[in-house]
């Protein structure tokens, strides 16, 4: 069989590679895409068979009501505010953890986060009543503390998993130049593991973030009153005019608003992530 | 002067499994002097400046620094500037920021601190690199850096360990002769760790020669050349390497493989020992000269003021340091009795 020219199987090879990257962009794009042209179609052509594709005329009808029948803005807020701090409290106590994991032997270390990594394997509706159960007794049901606790807690070990591989590149003699210059271990960690790491810890935080935003469990459980839930709390009672109807249009509406912040997080920290990555920074 | 003054009084470190990097060492730093350490590596050396640095504890022993106690103070509040080997320099800290880290921290204005940091940094010719990070400057440069980051909060003591091994050889050399004038013009007590002789020859005022975990010699740098305490410090000390013939004497002379050495009267009822020659003293001829043997050339090195030759004498062999010039295959070689070092063949201390 006679071989192609060069130039051309480098061209198909590309055109491939490129036909690759496009099935994937459209399979992951596909159901977003999908939930925002159902949010913006009239009620009448979300459910019409055969199938309206493009919303006409697009209508902000589902948003505007969102917006007039449900605190939408305070649950976003509550979920901004929740995930906020908890992805804080977890990161500040994952880097600290982290940065002494990261310099024990490997038996202790290997041992540890493999103890970790099977407790985070068990299913947390176990821990779904128990929590209950303490937040009632403290009275946080309600109140912020109980999905803040929850949620830092939950995400230790993830982000613990990500910080300790991060810690562990950094050359030793880095914290030892400050443990010299006379920084305590607080500082050591603040002012050169996490700077230092910068790109890991940014990505760790991410992580966390979306996790917390987007839990429902107990969010659903402990945020009873309407003012204090989160969006995805807030999305599960949005209803509509009777039982039997399920409002589409505005869930469609919901859960995009609702994922839009992520969007944009994600926008911004990938851009700082890829600036630490290319400053390499990192040099023993 | 008198500041800076380290005593190390029997210090042991065993590591957990039983490794002894250190052996019961006692050592005093004189103020204003460079003490190096030198030795192979595993030797001990590193083991020891950084446990003088904090950085590890001795199993036992004590340290002193001008007479206080540092067994129990952390590394920070040690008063010592330590200069790591690979600099360790903070890479998302400017230059500035890196010296002038240990000062923040320790609560120096920040007016006393930059013009402090600027006096370091002109001293280091590295003034108008402060605004820069580490990634933008050169080994030589970084160098530079990490040493700023110790003068720059005035320690009693300084900490060097291997702080060359990471210059290409031009700048070593360079950097060597500066470090020199710098510790001169500090008036500093420095400990400086190095597996270099060269290096530890030309910057200290004592050399302590590490071997094992024990300190084997300890001596001015000539001293060491001319007077080593045994074999290994003999091998060690001196480029090109010594030479050494180990043969067993019958009262008379030194019988080494079919050379025969005339043995100094001293060492008239000793059996096994061994003989040794700094190439730079064998004498080299064309034509036969009194008590020479003959050789045979079997490599020639020019090296550019010497030539560098390797003879073989008997069944031994022989490096000589000569006159650079064409050599015939058949020469003449003579080791001077007044420039021969005697050791003891079983236990290698010098007689």
């Amino acid at each position: 069989m006679n071989r192609l020219p060069r130039w051309l199987s480098r061209l198909a090879g590309q055109a491939l590679f490129g036909a690759a990257v496009l099935a994937l962009v459209a399979w992951s794009l596909a159901p977003a895409v999908w939930q925002a042209l159902t949010a913006l179609k009239p009620d009448a052509q979300i459910t019409h068979m055969p199938l309206v594709y493009l919303p006409r005329p697009a209508t902000w009808e589902h948003v505007a009501r969102l917006w007039q029948r449900k605190p939408f803005g305070t649950y976003l807020l509550n979920s901004a505010w929740v995930s906020a701090w908890a992805t804080l409290l977890c990161v500040a106590v994952a880097a600290l953890a982290a940065a002494r994991v990261a310099r024990l032997s490997a038996r202790s270390r290997e041992g540890l986060l493999l103890g970790l990594l099977v407790i985070s394997l068990f299913p947390p509706i176990l821990l779904l009543f128990p929590l209950y159960e303490g937040a009632r007794a403290l009275g946080w049901i309600n109140h912020s503390l109980a999905l803040i606790l929850p949620y830092a807690a939950l995400n230790l070990p993830l982000a613990l998993w990500v910080l300790e591989s991060a810690f562990r590149q950094l050359p030793a003699a880095l914290d030892e130049a400050g443990r010299v210059d006379g920084l305590s271990p607080l500082q050591r960690v603040a002012l050169i593991h996490v700077p230092v790491a910068l790109p890991a810890v940014a990505t760790t935080a991410l992580l966390v973030f979306i996790f917390c935003w987007n839990e429902f469990m107990l969010a659903v459980t402990f945020m009873t009153r309407d003012d204090r839930k989160t969006v995805t709390a807030g999305i599960a009672s949005v209803s509509g005019a009777s039982v039997y109807e399920i409002p589409w249009g505005q869930l469609a509406a919901a859960v995009l608003i609702a994922t839009l912040p992520l969007l944009v997080l994600v926008l911004l920290f990938q851009r700082r992530i890829v600036a630490g990555l290319t400053r390499g920074a990192v040099k023993g | 002067m008198s500041t800076g003054e380290l005593r190390g009084s029997r210090l042991t470190k065993i590591y957990p499994g039983g490794v002894t990097a250190l052996d019961d060492v006692s050592f005093v730093a004189h103020g204003g002097q460079v003490l190096t350490l030198l030795g192979p590596s595993g030797c001990g050396k590193t083991t020891l400046l950084r446990i003088v640095a904090g950085l590890e504890q001795p199993t036992t022993g004590t340290l002193e620094l001008d007479g206080r106690r540092l067994d129990d103070v952390p590394p920070g509040r040690r008063e010592v500037g330590f200069v790591f080997q690979n600099y360790a320099l903070y890479p998302h800290l400017t230059v500035a920021e890196n010296m002038g880290l240990a000062l923040r921290v320790r609560g120096v204005p920040a007016a006393d601190r930059s013009r402090r940091v600027r006096e370091v940094a002109e001293m280091l010719g590295i003034a108008g690199m402060l605004g820069r990070r580490p990634a933008e400057l050169s080994g030589g440069q970084q160098q530079r850096v990490a040493l700023g980051r110790a003068l720059a909060r005035r320690p009693r003591l300084y900490l060097l360990d291997e702080p060359l091994s990471n210059l290409d050889a031009a700048l070593r050399e360079d950097m060597r002769a500066e470090l020199k004038q710098l510790f001169r013009r500090l008036e500093a007590t420095v400990l400086y760790v190095t597996h270099d002789q060269a290096e530890a020859m030309s910057l200290s005022d004592e050399v302590a020669v590490l071997r094992s975990g024990r300190i084997v010699q300890r001596a001015p740098p000539l001293d060491l050349y001319a007077r080593p305490a045994d074999l290994f410090v003999a091998s060690f000390v001196g480029s090109p390497r010594i030479n050494v013939w180990h043969g067993r004497a019958d009262g008379r002379q030194l019988e080494c493989r079919g050379v025969r050495v005339p043995l100094p009267e001293r060492l008239g009822g000793r059996e096994a020992l061994a003989v040794g020659i700094r190439p730079e003293h064998v004498e080299v001829s064309d034509a036969e000269i009194p008590g020479a043997w003959p050789a045979e050339l079997l490599v020639d090195e020019p090296i550019g003021p010497r030539s560098l030759l390797t003879l073989r004498v008997g069944g031994e062999e022989a490096r000589a340091l000569a006159e650079p010039r064409e050599w015939p295959g058949r020469l003449w070689a003579r080791w001077p009795a007044d420039r021969l070092h005697w050791f003891d063949g079983a236990t290698g201390g010098r007689l």
